[in-house]
């Protein structure tokens, strides 16, 4: 087989229906099957434990909710508050990882490049709580000052209304701790496809005399740009989920939500909102929580499942070929 | 347009393996010039160091000399993106963007090349390098579909197009007929015929009727032996290398006795 020319991409369906099959692969066709129903009888199950235990919220009425203003009132900021902090995570976090991922596979000499891939993915290792702790104890002391600068200079736009927090444990605070945790699965998902970018688009462009950026542009960015979009969304997914560093690093005290990202009054996340209220509810208080974790379920579940169409689809792009 | 290569001594390393040994031969400008041999032997390997391509390969280097006219490709202060600009290259499977219409294939180049032409002018230029690559009727209709639509004979005329749109001075082929059918391998060798009027033309190819029909030069390749590097033979007319050639390998070879 000479070099450049492909084997055909063989099929498990190749085997004609019917034929006998061995031991070994009908062990495995078995154990492989079981593990995917499991799968989905967990997901029912978790699903089917959210709607019965978040029923009884659905059902009181207004005043037994807390706050007094009925089910919707009560999740609709907390909603809001998770999709900001998360969005703005993502928006930090997605542009760093297109550049991180592009360094590593094209522009870091080898010897860095390996190590640097190491590093990113032990970012991912790291326990939330201890970017909760940091988040708290270093990073937003850190923004307390640029964040009145913000406010004073910026404040025209809703975001940097102010008053500045003193305590700097604000949503931007917040944002950038996410984007810090969801860094990591977003570059490995992207690196890998930038991996995979074929030769021969990118000898495409070399041929025609482009730079290395223009190379990118022309043959890289393209062919990863579906795995931009996947992987910016399985970062969302874990964004919009984070419990301990949101409850720890967020200052939560209103229960209205406002685009202002440098105050001291946040509403909480979703997530947030059930670790801190919890050990304290009882009751349909305790419902009214599960019934915000079924909406933050359903969610999260939908941005997933968005992010593997998206990701799926790239296996269908054949290029050139 | 068209100028004349003169390559002398050319060592091609892969890192510490020695490829190519001592590669010099002149490559006559508005000609076509085959370089044949058995697989393994370099001459892709060869073909990459006209175009600096070579050098992306991690490691790899050259030694030895390639001037074009009056400039030596390797010079120190020679930036190898504008020898890549004058020397164009077309692959052994087509392989247009697929994200990009056939138009902003064929345009893909004159972009890089010049940032801010008129859109008249643009408009233009594809079209004619889509009539010199034989393929405007085929898809003047369709122009902004993707280029990965399309047959893989015209995929393989719209990267000629593409490679040629920015009007190069030498236009290398690396086996540009082996992923086709004869009916396309047919047209893109007439192409390549009429081309050779205002290009200077290398086409590495396996195929020995191919060689004879379209090159005026063919160049032999071989491996000296077995683990060692590869090296021209010889290189001479087209009709010499193949009724008369001077050395019993060029025979064994040409003749289908190889090996
Ligand atoms: N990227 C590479 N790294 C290291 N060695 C390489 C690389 N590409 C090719 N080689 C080696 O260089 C030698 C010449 O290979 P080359 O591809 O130039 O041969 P070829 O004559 O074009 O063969 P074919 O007719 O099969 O295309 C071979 O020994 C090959 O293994
Ligand atoms: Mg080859």
């Amino acid at each position: 087989m000479r070099k450049g020319q492909t084997v055909p991409p063989t099929s498990e369906r190749t085997r004609t229906r019917g034929a006998p099959l061995s031991l070994g692969d009908r062990l495995f066709a078995g154990s492989a099957t079981g593990a995917g129903v499991l799968i989905l009888l967990v997901l029912a199950g978790v699903a089917a434990f959210l709607v019965a235990e978040a029923w009884p919220a659905l059902t009181a009425s207004e005043d037994e909710i807390p706050g007094g203003e009925g089910l919707v009132l009560y999740i609709w900021p907390l909603l809001l508050g998770t999709l900001l902090s998360a969005t703005l995570a993502l928006l930090m976090a997605a542009p760093l990882a297109v550049a991180i991922a592009l360094f590593v596979t094209h522009y870091a000499p080898r010897r860095l490049a390996a190590p640097l891939g190491y590093i990113i993915d032990l970012l991912a290792a790291v326990p939330s709580i201890i970017y909760g702790l940091w988040g708290f104890s270093v990073l937003a002391p850190q923004t307390v000052s640029p964040s009145g600068w913000l406010a004073e200079n910026l404040g025209w736009i809703p975001f940097f209304a102010g008053p500045a927090s003193s305590t700097g444990r604000t949503m931007l605070t917040a944002a950038i701790v996410l984007a810090v945790m969801i860094l990591p699965i977003i570059t490995a998902v992207i690196r890998e496809a930038f991996l995979q970018t074929p030769r021969l688009h990118e000898e495409a462009s070399w041929a025609l005399g482009a730079t290395r950026w223009e190379m990118i542009r022309l043959s890289v960015l393209p062919f990863g740009r579906s795995s931009m979009i996947g992987g910016s969304m399985l970062g969302l997914g874990r964004a919009l989920g984070e419990t301990m560093a949101v409850a720890i690093v967020l200052s939560v005290s209103a229960d209205a939500f406002s685009f202002n990202l440098i105050s001291s009054s946040n509403v909480a996340t979703i997530a947030a909102n059930i670790a801190l209220k919890f050990p304290e509810s009882s009751g349909v208080a305790v419902n009214v929580l599960i019934a915000s974790g079924l909406v933050l379920f359903v969610v999260t579940l939908l941005v997933n499942m968005g992010a593997r169409a998206v990701i799926n689809r790239r296996r269908e792009f054949s290029g050139a070929n | 347009m068209a100028k004349r290569l003169d390559v002398s001594d050319l060592d091609i390393y892969y890192d510490k393996f020695l490829a190519v040994q001592g590669v010099s031969m002149t490559i006559e400008p508005r000609s076509v010039t085959a370089l044949i041999g058995p697989s393994g032997c370099g001459k892709s390997t060869f073909l990459r160091t006209l175009n600096r391509m070579h050098e992306l390969v991690p490691n790899a280097r050259v030694e030895g000399k390639v001037m074009m006219d009056e400039e030596d490709l390797y010079g120190p202060n020679v930036d190898p993106v504008r020898v890549r600009r004058h020397v164009g290259m077309v692959f052994q499977r087509p392989n247009p963007f697929p994200t990009m219409s056939v138009y902003d294939n064929v345009a893909a180049g004159l972009k890089l090349n010049n940032k801010r032409m008129k859109r008249s002018d643009m408009d233009e230029l594809v079209e004619r390098s889509l009539r010199s690559a034989n393929l405007w009727d085929e898809v003047k209709d369709r122009l902004n579909r993707p280029g990965s639509g399309l047959s893989g004979g015209q995929q393989q005329r719209l990267c000629i197009a593409r490679a040629i749109a920015v009007q190069p001075d030498v236009l290398l082929m690396d086996e540009p007929c082996s992923a086709l059918d004869p009916i396309s391998t047919g047209a893109i060798e007439d192409l390549i015929v009429e081309l050779k009027r205002d290009y200077t033309i290398v086409i590495v190819t396996h195929n020995m009727q191919q060689a004879q029909r379209i090159s005026d030069t063919t160049g032999f390749f071989n491996l000296k032996a077995i683990g060692e590097p590869g090296a021209l033979v010889e290189i001479d007319a087209t009709t010499k290398i193949f009724t008369n050639p001077g050395n019993t390998a060029t025979e064994d070879y040409v003749s289908g006795r190889f090996g």
